[in-house]
């Protein structure tokens, strides 16, 4: 009972970094139509700015600023200098385009730190595990539980109550219409870039104190596209549900299907689950409800 | 005070004086939303641009300015067809109506003063706007115009597919709103009945020029608008007779 629940949390955890990496790639979906495929790359960069920090001795909190703001700057320069003079181009020309910014900083993060994988010098969280009756968690999966429950508390206020929130809310809806209204579509384009490298980034520094800080962490820019597929490309709550749904089934499947064939399978559960529910929900379990009037 | 707004389509100049209603009336494909858009900025994001002449406000030229530039200057377009953001509650389409605005307060009370206009709106403010009524769509999109305070309205076809009855509610909320915030409206309309019902001058557009101007009374009296916009004709007339006159008319006129 206790390796279940074990490997459930462990699931729930990974999930919620899925799923807030799958947030970030949903909002720039949304604002600007664009399928950035350099999401994985963007929580590379996250975790190897938090090592950086980390190693050059500052706070936790501290750490976790450098990488929100090096996260900001990040999505604001890329959109600024790659994305902006592709509007209203094919969409093929930016999905390579966002392929080629996979690439780039995938090297350019090489360059810098070197494609040795490192761990967090000193620890990002104590090593004692918590114990919850029969229940052994490690601290690292109660942290990233917390950072993503806060930041997703942060982000529905955002969205509902601030008027940027709303502006973001009503770009996402139409163009020409939000510019007719006085919004600044492009600043709307680059705020969902920014926000998207920053929780990428805040997914990398939780997943990379979990496993290492390792160029191999990009991989889960792919996983949370699988994840974006499952709940809907337009829905941040599918996001988040179909992120969890896929963390646990990987716990499970680590845990139960691993030993059994000797590993690997939990890797490819993500895919295997977004095949399925493609075949079953083409629009993703949360996918847009069009509104038609007749 | 004048708001100056001379529109180039195919050689057409126009002008909306401050406080007042003026109704811009045409058959389809006139060229009457192109010169709403023109004005507004709305162009731009349509590829298109005026090319020749100027549109100028408040003695500022406003032809080359992005639309969001625009509506900060205080010009604010209500687009035909109702157009809103479907997914967001009604409250939360009149409060991106004041996007350009960052007094709090006043939002509020701004929000309450729409409600005063369309008090059907109030107990609609947490319904997705999508799932409104047309009529209660065109409250909606004209709320979310008034929140921006404009200077000048663009109000495009609000009479579009609503029931007679709805048409008369709406243009007396115009003619109420004109009244009492001073804005100025230009109002395009194919209903020319209603709109010479509350606007002062008129223009009539034809092939993307003006081909006819005058006040209110005149342009209803005008037999061409009558026969043509009201579908009113002179009775007793022979049929063959009149058929023979409407094509010499409009021949006039596009020449």
């Amino acid at each position: 009972m206790g390796e279940l629940a074990g490997y459930v949390i462990t699931g729930i955890s990974l999930g919620f970094i899925y799923g807030l990496v799958a947030l970030g790639f949903v909002l720039v979906y949304k604002s600007s139509r664009i399928l950035n495929f350099a999401v994985g790359e963007f929580l590379l960069v996250g975790a190897y700015v938090a090592w950086t920090a980390r190693d050059a001795g500052w706070p936790l909190w501290a750490t976790f600023l450098a990488t929100i703001i090096a996260g900001a700057i990040l999505g604001l320069l890329i959109e600024r200098i790659a994305l902006r003079p592709l509007i209203g181009q094919p969409i093929l020309g930016v999905i390579m385009m966002t392929i080629a910014l996979s690439v780039i900083l995938r090297g350019t993060v090489m360059l810098i730190w070197g494609a040795i994988s490192k761990v967090y010098q000193p620890r990002l969280f104590p090593a004692e595990p918590v114990q919850l009756g029969d229940i052994v968690i490690r601290q690292e999966y109660v942290w990233g539980f917390v950072t993503v429950a806060i930041l997703l508390i942060l982000f529905t206020y955002f969205f509902r109550y601030t008027t940027a929130g709303l502006a973001m809310r009503a770009t996402s809806e139409d163009h020409q219409l939000a510019r007719g209204t006085g919004i600044r579509v492009k600043s709307v384009f680059a705020q969902s870039w920014a926000i998207c490298a920053i929780v990428a980034g805040v997914g990398g520094i939780i997943l990379a104190s979990i496993t290492s800080v390792t160029l191999d962490l990009s991989q889960v820019g792919l996983k949370s596209i699988a994840v974006v597929l499952v709940g809907g490309l337009e829905s941040i709550p599918g996001a988040i549900v179909a992120g969890l749904i896929i963390g646990i089934a990987e716990g499970l499947a680590s845990g139960y299907i691993d030993p059994l064939v000797g590993g690997g399978i939990s890797e490819v559960f993500a895919f295997a689950i977004a095949i399925v529910s493609l075949l079953i929900w083409p629009y993703g379990l949360f996918g847009l409800r069009r509104i038609e009037r007749i | 005070m004048y708001l100056n707004a001379i529109l180039v389509l195919k050689g057409m100049s126009l002008e909306v004086p401050d406080q007042k209603i003026i109704a811009l009336l045409g058959s389809n494909g006139a060229g009457k939303t192109t010169s709403l858009k023109a004005i507004s900025g709305l162009l731009h994001t349509e590829e298109g641009e005026v090319t020749d002449g100027s549109i100028e406000f408040a003695d500022q030229r406003i032809d080359r300015m992005d639309p969001e530039d625009i509506v900060g200057l205080g010009i604010v377009q209500v687009m035909e067809g109702r157009r809103l953001f479907e997914h967001l509650t009604a409250e939360e389409n009149l409060r991106i109506g004041a996007y350009l605005r960052h007094d709090g307060s006043s939002i509020k009370e701004d929000i309450e003063r729409v409600y005063r206009y369309f008090p059907k709106l109030k107990l609609l403010r947490n319904k997705t706007s999508g799932y409104l009524s047309g009529g209660e769509q065109q409250m909606l999109v004209m709320g979310r115009a008034i929140m921006a305070h404009p200077k000048l309205m663009l109000l495009d076809e609000p009479s579009l597919g609503l029931a007679p009855l709805m048409v008369q509610e709406i243009y007396e909320i115009v003619k109420q709103f004109n009244a009492e915030e001073k804005t100025s409206i230009l109002l395009v309309e194919q209903n020319a009945m209603a709109a010479l019902s509350i606007a002062e001058y008129g223009y009539v557009m034809e092939n993307g020029k003006v081909v006819l101007d005058g006040t209110a009374e005149k342009l209803k009296d005008n037999e061409d608008v009558r026969e043509f916009y009201m579908g009113l004709s002179q009775v007793g007339e022979k049929k063959s007779y009149r058929e023979v006159k409407h094509y010499k008319r409009r021949k006039r006129w596009l020449g």
